[in-house]
């Protein structure tokens, strides 16, 4: 019986652990859906930029209240999570602050000192960003995708967070000989007096009561990840690490298009001639994209690392002048039909066709309102990319289902025929030299 | 008007310093010739030994691929490339920041390299040589604000050239308050130029009209045929044409002197 507690502990920490193992092999096996994409290349920029965007949150300080405060939220969550190495270990050992005698009293209460006053900084931070987005009307956190779920969603993890330092201050100030050593106690020191009074046994369940809470609390909040915007604390690193590093104008050349186009040009090519072995035997390929599957992995990895900010969707053009589009909800869409094709597969072994397409989820009329003008490319704050979802999907629509909006299909038949968008002549083309 | 082409200067055996891609809206445009004039006086007036394709030159491709029909843009740049490499051009000079931006990053895939620059890099350039003077003239003193084409400035991130060419001017220039990275785009790119918004509540070249009317400018510089047109139909529907004006950095520059 006595080891009771130890092999519960066991149990709780493989299943939490085991849990979350299994999300991460589906979310890897759903983005791994996607089209190959080589991003192998300039492995030092890309370092850099993961260092500088994701660990540095370069891009977050472009706008100064929420971005400073994430910084504390962020900083908080990363160093404060130390401690949980401690708990773990103490809880498969039933030791109590095993590192208390290892690392002796003044380093040991530094460093507890240090995450209490983090822990409280995340607190107060915590508390803000929930009365920002409760109270005051940020407008980006009101925009039409953002009803239900997702609203809650970044609720439920400032509560969290509220609950998860509450806990880790309350077990601290519950800790009798904690606070008798009185080393470190630079938060719970204050908390501390509420226990007077109490008898040792009760001050004693507070503490237990809270240390288990608390580090099932993590458990919890590790496999609630999948389901949320919160993916991002993961994701944000290899997001911007296979970023992409070429000027935001460029867009790719498609490479099948470019062998089709190059033997149209070619006027030795026979036009008859039957394609070479190999190329019938494969499946023709598809030019753009219709569904999640024809999008590459990066544009997956995108969906899945949108952090639901609303940085993108407030400085789109389109949208702010009351276009259906909203970069934003590119990247939210893109990801739940991901969602949608990853549970068929968890269902039936493979993909059954299910009548449905990310064009289900994406109406061109979104599509047809971007201006291609990279703003929300260059606002996002980890790295992610909708232009190229958008323009993949446009390709689609124009390649294989010839349906652009009836003026753009004019412009494109002048671009054939006379080489301009308008009916103009080429061999007009000049005739501005001699016109006064 | 002495405005060379390359296969005039080829019959003679001869290679200019630079092609000046004049692009479709260039060629056609009644109010952008008015931008492709001013351009070729500023080079003629510089010396700058330049020739055009004329005839022989054809749309980039960039309306067709921002539409996605990649296959027409594909076919419109290995024809032009194929013309381009045929006269051995190595340096390229468009007022056109599209086009500017296709040629420089997207025809080196298809087999198209070239040294491309927007008009404003490439004066900035003569400046630097000491083979262009800008003097403020007529504009001196005058309040000018400059809209970021987003092809030149976030596609391509060229924010200082045009800056620097109008502050030669010796004027003061305002900045919106979207402007460089955060500039707000005028409603042309994307290939929307050449159709009806979707259905909103304003139209995007009003919003920035109203960015740029906000900072009360004489003048508002533009970098690229279509943000021109954008900001003047955005002047004539809040009915300002008669205080302020909208005219490309070139423009400004060969008014100045009165070329
Ligand atoms: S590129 Fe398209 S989606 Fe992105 S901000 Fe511009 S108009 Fe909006
Ligand atoms: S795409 Fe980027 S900027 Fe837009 S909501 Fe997602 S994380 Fe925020």
């Amino acid at each position: 019986m006595q080891y009771l507690p130890n092999i519960l502990f066991a149990l709780v920490l493989i299943a939490g652990i085991g849990f979350f193992t299994r999300n991460v092999r589906k979310l890897i096996r759903n983005i791994k859906l996607g089209r190959a994409i080589d991003r192998s290349d300039n492995a030092a920029r890309r370092w850099k930029n993961m260092a500088y965007i994701a660990l540095g949150q370069s891009k977050m300080v472009r706008r100064p209240i929420s971005g400073i405060l994430h910084v504390v939220v962020y900083l908080g969550f990363i160093i404060i999570n130390i401690e949980i190495l401690e708990i773990i270990i103490d809880g498969l050992l039933g030791t109590h602050r095993i590192f208390q005698p290892i690392l002796g009293d003044g380093l040991y209460g530094f460093l507890i000192g240090t995450f209490e006053v983090l822990a409280f900084l995340v607190f107060v931070a915590v508390v803000v960003f929930w009365l920002r987005r409760n109270t005051v009307k940020v407008k980006r956190f009101l925009n039409k995708e953002m009803k239900g779920w997702p609203s809650n969603d970044g609720n439920n993890i400032l509560y969290f967070e509220i609950v998860l330092m509450t806990l880790f201050v309350l077990m601290n100030a519950a800790d009798t000989s904690f606070q008798q050593a009185g080393v470190g106690n630079i938060v719970s020191g204050f908390v501390a007096p509420l226990f007077d009074g109490m008898g040792a046994d009760t001050i004693h369940l507070v503490e237990r009561t809270s240390w288990w809470l608390h580090i099932i609390g993590i458990l919890i909040f590790l496999n609630y990840l999948y389901y949320s915007k919160h993916l991002h604390i993961l994701l944000a690193f290899p997001n911007t690490y296979y970023g992409n590093l070429n000027p935001q104008g460029q867009f790719d050349n498609l490479e099948s298009v470019t062998n089709e186009v190059k033997l149209m040009l070619d006027p030795n090519a026979d036009p008859y001639a039957t394609p070479a072995e190999t190329e019938t035997a494969e499946v023709p390929e598809k030019f753009g994209a219709e569904d999640v599957t024809d999008l590459n992995r990066v544009q997956l990895l995108n969906a899945y690392t949108c952090t639901e900010c609303g940085r993108c969707t407030s400085v789109c053009p389109a949208n702010q002048t009351g276009k259906e589009l909203s970069p934003r909800a590119i990247m939210m869409k893109t990801r739940d039909r991901l969602e949608e094709v990853g549970k068929n597969i968890d269902k039936n072994g493979e993909f059954k066709p299910d009548g449905k397409t990310l064009l289900d989820y994406i109406s061109t009329e979104e599509l047809w309102a971007c201006t291609s003008c990279n703003a929300c490319v260059e606002e996002c704050p980890v790295s992610i990319d909708p232009l190229s979802i958008i323009m993949d999907m446009r390709r689609y629509q124009v390649m294989e289902k010839s349906a652009a909006p009836q003026e753009l299909n004019m412009m494109m038949t002048n671009v054939e025929n006379n080489g301009a968008p308008w009916q103009y002549n080429q061999m007009d083309r000049l005739n501005w030299k001699d016109e006064e | 008007m002495n405005v060379p082409t390359m296969a005039e200067l080829a019959a003679q055996g001869k290679q200019p310093e630079v092609l000046f891609w004049v692009g479709c809206a260039g060629s056609f445009d009644d109010r952008a010739k008015k931008i492709t004039k001013a351009f070729v006086k500023i080079l003629n007036k510089a010396n700058v030994e330049f020739a055009v394709l004329g005839t022989e030159e054809s749309c980039s491709g960039d309306p067709a691929k921002r539409s996605g029909n990649e296959f027409l843009f594909q076919m419109q740049a290995m024809t032009n490339i194929e013309v381009m490499n045929a006269y051995e051009v190595k340096k390229v000079v468009t007022a056109c920041p599209h086009c500017f931006n296709t040629l420089k990053n997207e025809y080196p895939g298809l087999g198209g390299t070239y040294e491309v620059l927007h008009h404003t890099q490439f004066l900035k350039s003569l400046l630097a040589d000491g083979r262009l003077t800008i003097e403020g003239g007529s504009y001196n003193g005058k309040r000018i604000t400059f809209h970021d084409p987003c092809y030149l400035g976030r596609a391509n991130e060229v924010y200082e050239a045009p800056r620097e060419l109008i502050r030669k001017l010796e004027v003061e220039l305002i900045e919106m308050k979207r402007c460089k990275r955060n500039g707000l785009c005028c409603g042309a790119g994307g290939a929307q130029m050449f159709k009806e918004p979707e259905k909103g509540i304003k139209d995007i070249n009003i919003e920035r009209t109203e960015d740029a009317l906000e900072v009360k400018p004489n003048i508002i510089a533009t970098g690229c045929p279509f943000c021109n047109t954008m900001m003047t139909d955005g002047i004539k529907n809040k009915e300002k044409e008669q205080e302020i004006e909208v005219l490309d950095i070139v423009e400004l520059i060969a008014n100045a002197q009165d070329l």
